[in-house]
């Protein structure tokens, strides 16, 4: 019989404790498919304040006020809401050094159907790479904690946006 | 209260911005929007209270939102103008959904984009009444001030009684008459210390 303490563990089981362990408590998202049982283990974790917004630049504006205010906080959403973002990025918490921790569900590779959103998908690391941004992709089950803790960590450490990427490979629900 | 845009006296955002910032007494948080907002705000004498925005048109609102949510102690002041809104009216409905109660928005609305020449906004061409559309987005404390006086009453409200609050002005279409430094590390800096402190 198994328990839930030995249950096997989920990429968004592995998420939601790495912003437990780091403080972060607000987190304000756009909606995806994909980060689904993410939002809804996060909605019914009362560490957690969380909302959807109108727009991932909203979510972003309020992450960095947050966090100058001292409380931790990660903006969820998915990649063609990411490429809405470069202005805000680059003017806000990048040029402040607001440690805004972003997560993105990838959509647009690994068999994407929807040609607008392969295109988008391929604007998403050029971006990050041109403002500094460091990101990993989360591909990996075994790895996801480390890279997830790490993540976050520096962020912090560093004063300076950090984005994790959750390929299909991990979280396996487009096809 | 003034519910409409008819007879509103047009008022001068440096002189109320100063107004404003000499009300506060418990270290509230002002946000400045971009460009005027902000320099208006620099105008009436730093405090280390105040954000500056450098960018990010449009996000005042939502900055000021994730302040007010980390400190539901402390009042906080969104200062933004009527062009900056148009680009994120979405916010209204966030900050009305999560019923942010220690925030208050002040809305410039001059109908121009002054900074970039003052061409007029579609807002302004369409008479579309901005804060009846925070109404309408479910923010119940939402109106116009007729005059300096009204103002002074609206915020004296904003200060003492649960929000969220939104507070329009029809302003006139002088330009700030400072500018802002840009030295974002120093003011990110300054503001996370006077956030650290107790209100």
């Amino acid at each position: 019989m198994t328990t839930e303490a030995e249950a096997p563990p989920t990429w968004h089981g592995v998420m939601r404790q790495a912003f437990k362990d780091h403080g972060v408590r607000l987190v304000p998202y756009v909606p995806d498919n994909v980060l689904r049982p993410l939002l809804e283990g996060i909605h019914a974790d009362p560490f957690f304040t969380t909302f959807p917004c109108a727009r991932e630049e909203e979510a972003i504006g309020i992450a960095t006020g947050a966090i100058m205010a001292g409380t931790r906080a990660a903006v969820l959403m998915q990649t063609s809401g990411f490429a809405t973002l470069p202005n805000v990025l680059a003017s806000l918490p990048v040029a402040f050094q607001v440690p805004v921790v972003m997560v993105v569900s990838e959509r647009g590779t690994m068999g994407e159907f929807n040609p607008g959103q392969a295109i988008v998908c391929r604007t998403m690391r050029p971006i990050l790479d041109s403002m500094g941004i460091e990101h990993h992709t989360m591909s990996r089950l075994d790895e996801a904690a480390f890279v997830a803790d790490r993540t976050i960590r520096q962020a912090f450490a560093t004063r300076w946006p950090a984005c994790l990427i959750l390929s299909p490979l991990l979280t396996g629900k487009r096809s | 209260m003034t519910d409409t845009i008819g007879n509103l006296h047009v008022m001068n955002r440096a002189a109320l911005t100063k107004r404003l910032v000499a009300g506060l007494h418990n270290r509230e948080a002002v946000v400045g929007g971009i460009g005027n907002s902000n320099w208006d705000l620099w105008g009436a004498g730093h405090r280390p209270e105040n954000f500056y925005m450098l960018g990010s048109m449009g996000l005042a609102v939502p900055i000021a939102m994730g302040v007010a949510l980390a400190q539901p102690a402390r009042r906080v002041f969104a200062l933004e103008g009527d062009g900056s809104l148009l680009m994120q009216l979405g916010c209204l409905s966030t900050v009305a959904a999560q019923g942010v109660k220690n925030l208050v928005v002040i809305l410039w609305d001059n109908g121009i984009y002054q900074i970039t020449g003052g061409q007029g906004t579609p807002s302004a061409a369409a008479r579309t009444d901005l804060v009846a559309i925070a109404r309408a987005s479910g923010i119940a404390n939402a109106a116009w001030a007729a005059d300096e006086a009204e103002f002074d009453a609206l915020v004296a409200r904003a200060l003492t009684t649960d929000g969220p609050h939104v507070i329009g002005v029809k302003t006139d279409s002088e330009p700030g008459r400072t500018q802002t430094d840009r030295d974002p590390i120093r003011f990110r800096e300054s503001f996370m210390r006077a956030m650290a402190e107790a209100v």
